[in-house]
């Protein structure tokens, strides 16, 4: 009897441990880290999928990208686009157990749009926000915006009484002298919750049991630390340390798929990866061509696009791990990509165009590039330096790291660049974006074009880029955007190169979505 | 007396402000912080009022003479990326560093003297040599070459001991968390301390063996030996006692360079210092830390030495004579 009840004891004993032993951990390791939990401090994709977690917006990206109902469950748009009337989601509760009403939104929408604020540009600054009742709203533009709703999946709501009550109802602001409390705390209504967060270090979430949303996770608790070394990430993950990390150097991707433990998740980003030229300036900055500038000149760009192998780039700096473009944006974001190709890789007649144009013996200049930013940038200058070399062109490459690159090259800078490697990621997911901020002509006072270094400039591209913004008939718009590629592609404003791969190194028995904005999105992982 | 501290005193402060100014001049050339602080798209005008509001437009002379009365009163301002205070930060990180760097000294210590001893006894043996040419590897391999080395075998093969990380902490008091209590704290500690005490611990081996082989010829030790004690007593009573005093000096001096070069263990290890912190910062030009982290490691060195030389004076009575002068 003794024996007996022993024996159930122990047994009880071994389903106890059995039972805490299936809590499903899923330790995660990224080689950026958690900085702020204020959803507002910073717009950077490793920050906007942590808080993606946590806090949620009033529309949805699905597993493909497509727009979805998200604290909104509906709205309508009115009058092509000046009105928009929000019903929102009834019985959603904030992690601290208040409701979710439309003053949070107005709240958020007035927070997002303060000092401070890093996401200034997601909501318009002449947007009026008007409550109709507890869950409805009603916004009022001055002008018609049709992709207005482009970016507020990550525009993520916080509630007002908390907010206001834990001093909080102002993003913390760069220059401040105390932290903040929404800096260390945070109270959304996303499918996880913060258990606990030391900045930089480590950060654990747990489930949120009462999320309105249906569960497709089966997880009881996420632990991430940021990584940032290369070699010990990977190793982490071979180790079986951790179960998902991002990025997986390429050059380490054939090795954690020979493992047993792991494998790698690839596919293609959004960002695309070209070069710029300085057509702005009438003699370049660092060039042996003086009195005038040889970017100037089509025939020079169209050089340099035919002289550069996009394929080999590909194939030896890439690993096989890019898909070329000859777009400025991703194909997967417009319908008509497979009608653009890219130039044929030809290094004689590029010789011949430059001849044309008056440099026989090609020229000199000066190019920047960062050498920390984006997958292999350093190599692929190297590369373009010896294509370019091909067709007499003498590159003198200053590849450095992002935080020296930037501040040279961009407006703040004063744009001191004749020839340059950027990536892109339009975040509207839009072409109206890419025409606008990098197609756009630079002028005082406007915000258009701030990020074209180069100067490109076309009025034509700048009128339909005006009329894509407020069309709301997509076939017509699509028409239009189409045109306004056609423009910028037959003048070689840029070269694009290609868009990057993603790659995740994932443990064999994680089941993961990945999307194309290389958002790491656990509550679609599941851990066997 | 009084006058050769306060004199030496006074030397310290000296090297301290050219450690500020040397460290103030360079990040005039890490890139500008406020890129990293904000996304590409942000708009132009945005970037430009962050820049006026963190002052970064005030001439050099100002923003240094602010940078130095801060510091005065420990104020390093708050960190660009976090937005939370750097001492808050150095001090929620100092105690990991601390740890890992008094375990990699203690182990150096041990080791070093253990091994020092008998190469310096047993001079012709094999064991003898093999120490000798692995501590040859000890001293020529860089750090991160050994640590990574080391992961690759006891975690990714081996599947012993974790690659990264602290493992689970107990928090003492308000600013203390120990590895120490935890059985993986104490796993997790094991990779980091060997590769940061492995050069130390050949430098202790290979000055133990010298120092204690010079003792071993001294009349001392063969009057010992005349005398009939035993080689055990003489060993390690007399020889040993003798041979630790300039082992101990380096070892002190050498603890304010474990801590300072832990940067590159801690980063190898992912181990949550304040090392990693600011290898972080440097790459995000996050000033305030950087700032931070480089005062404090200079007042270190400069403490340490401050104190040396101050015990040397207690110690030698021929370096008092010279203070009196």
């Amino acid at each position: 009897m003794f024996m007996k009840r022993y024996g159930l004891a122990a047994f009880a004993a071994i389903a106890l441990s059995s039972v805490s032993a299936q809590a499903v951990t899923l330790r995660y390791a990224n080689q950026g880290d958690l900085k702020s939990l204020d959803p507002y401090t910073l717009n950077e994709t490793t920050t906007l999928a942590h808080h993606g977690h946590v806090y949620e917006g009033l529309t949805s990206r699905g597993k493909d990208l497509k727009i979805g109902p998200g604290l909104a469950e509906s709205w309508e748009v009115k009058e092509g686009g000046k009105k928009w009337l929000f019903k929102l989601r009834k019985n959603v509760k904030f992690h601290n157990g208040e409701d979710f009403t439309a003053d949070d939104v107005i709240f958020s929408a007035d927070r997002v749009r303060m000092p401070g604020s890093n996401f200034n540009t997601r909501v318009p600054k002449d947007a009026k926000f008007t409550k109709i009742d507890s869950h409805t709203i009603e916004v009022e533009l001055a002008s018609p915006n049709p992709i207005m709703i482009a970016q507020w999946d990550t525009w993520y709501i916080v509630s007002k009484k908390w907010a206001e009550a834990n001093n909080s109802a102002a993003p913390t602001p760069a220059s401040a002298t105390t932290p903040s409390y929404i800096s260390l705390n945070s109270n959304g209504t996303g499918p996880f919750k913060i258990e606990s967060h030391q900045p930089g270090v480590k950060t654990v979430f747990k489930p949120n049991p009462a999320y309105w949303g249906k569960k497709e996770h089966n997880l009881d608790e996420i632990v991430f630390t940021p990584i940032p070394n290369d070699a010990t990430r990977v190793a982490a993950l071979l180790s079986g340390e951790v179960d998902v990390i991002e990025p997986v150097p390429i050059q380490d991707i054939a090795r954690v798929n020979s493992s047993d433990k792991a494998k790698v998740l690839a596919g293609p980003e959004l960002r695309t990866i070209f070069l710029g030229f300085d057509q702005i300036r009438d003699e370049l900055l660092e060039s042996n061509v003086k009195g005038k500038n040889p970017f100037k000149d089509v025939k020079v760009r169209q050089a340099f696009n035919m002289a550069i192998d996009k394929e080999t780039i590909k194939a030896r700096v890439m690993r096989g791990l890019s898909t070329p473009s000859p777009l400025m944006i991703a194909p997967e974001l417009v319908p008509f990509a497979k009608d653009f190709k890219n130039p044929k890789f030809d290094a004689d007649a590029a010789k011949k165009l430059l001849a044309e144009a008056g440099y026989p013996n090609g020229f000199e200049v000066g190019m920047d590039c960062p050498n920390d930013r984006y997958v292999n940038d350093g190599p692929i200058c190297q590369a373009v330096v010896g294509m370019l070399a091909r067709i007499g062109v003498k590159v003198n490459l200053n590849a450095q790291p992002k935080a020296q690159y930037f501040a040279k090259v961009l407006k703040p800078g004063g744009y001191k660049t004749s020839f340059y490697l950027l990536g892109w990621t339009p975040g509207t997911f839009d072409s109206h974006n890419v025409l606008y901020d990098i197609h756009g002509c630079r002028g005082e006072g406007t915000s258009r074009g701030e990020s074209n270094l180069g100067g490109y400039c076309s009025k034509a591209v700048d009128a339909l880029t005006d009329k894509i913004l407020v069309e709301a008939d997509t076939a017509k718009r699509d028409a239009m955007i189409k045109e306004a590629y056609t423009i910028t592609t037959n003048e070689f404003a840029y070269v694009p190169l290609h868009q990057q791969a993603l790659a995740w190194g994932i443990a064999k028995n994680v089941t993961l979505t990945q999307r194309a904005d290389n958002q790491v999105l656990l509550y679609w992982a599941t851990k066997k | 007396m009084l006058a050769f501290v306060i004199r030496r005193i006074l030397q310290s402060v000296a090297v301290m402000v050219a450690v500020a100014f040397i460290a103030f001049l360079m990040f005039r050339f890490v890139g500008d912080p406020v890129n990293q602080m904000v996304g590409i798209d942000t708009p132009a005008e945005e970037v430009a009022r962050l820049r006026q509001s963190l002052g970064l437009n005030d001439p050099t002379p100002v923003q240094f003479a602010n940078f130095i009365w801060k510091a005065m009163h420990f104020d390093f301002g708050m960190s660009y990326q976090f937005r939370l205070p750097v001492t808050q930060l150095l001090a929620e990180r100092a105690p990991a560093t601390l740890e890992l760097a008094f375990t990699a000294a203690g182990f150096a210590l041990l080791v070093g003297v253990i091994m020092g001893v008998y190469c310096a006894l047993r001079r012709d043996s094999i064991l003898a040599k093999t120490f000798q040419a692995v501590s040859l590897v000890g001293v020529s391999l860089p750090t991160f070459l050994i640590g990574i080395l080391l992961i690759y075998l006891f975690a990714v093969i081996l599947g012993w001991l974790p690659s990264n990380g602290r493992g689970d902490v107990v928090k003492f008091g308000n600013w203390w968390t120990t590895g120490f209590l935890t059985k993986s704290g104490l796993r997790a500690l094991v990779l980091p301390a060997i590769t940061l005490g492995l050069f130390q611990m050949t430098l202790i081996m290979r000055l133990v063996r010298a120092e204690m082989m010079e003792v071993m010829r001294t009349d001392y030790i063969k009057f010992a030996r005349a005398r009939g004690l035993r080689t055990r007593s003489i060993h390690f009573g007399h020889a040993l006692k003798n041979t630790l005093i300039p082992v101990i000096t380096i070892a002190g001096l050498q603890l304010g360079s474990i801590i300072a070069f832990a940067i590159i263990t801690e980063t190898v290890f992912n181990w949550p210092g304040m090392g990693l912190l600011f290898l972080k910062a440097v790459q995000n030009v996050d000033i305030p830390i950087m700032a931070a982290y480089l005062m404090l490691i200079g007042l270190l060195f400069v403490t340490i030495n401050l104190i040396v030389d101050l015990t040397y004076g207690f110690v030698d009575p021929r370096l008092r004579v010279a203070m009196r002068a």
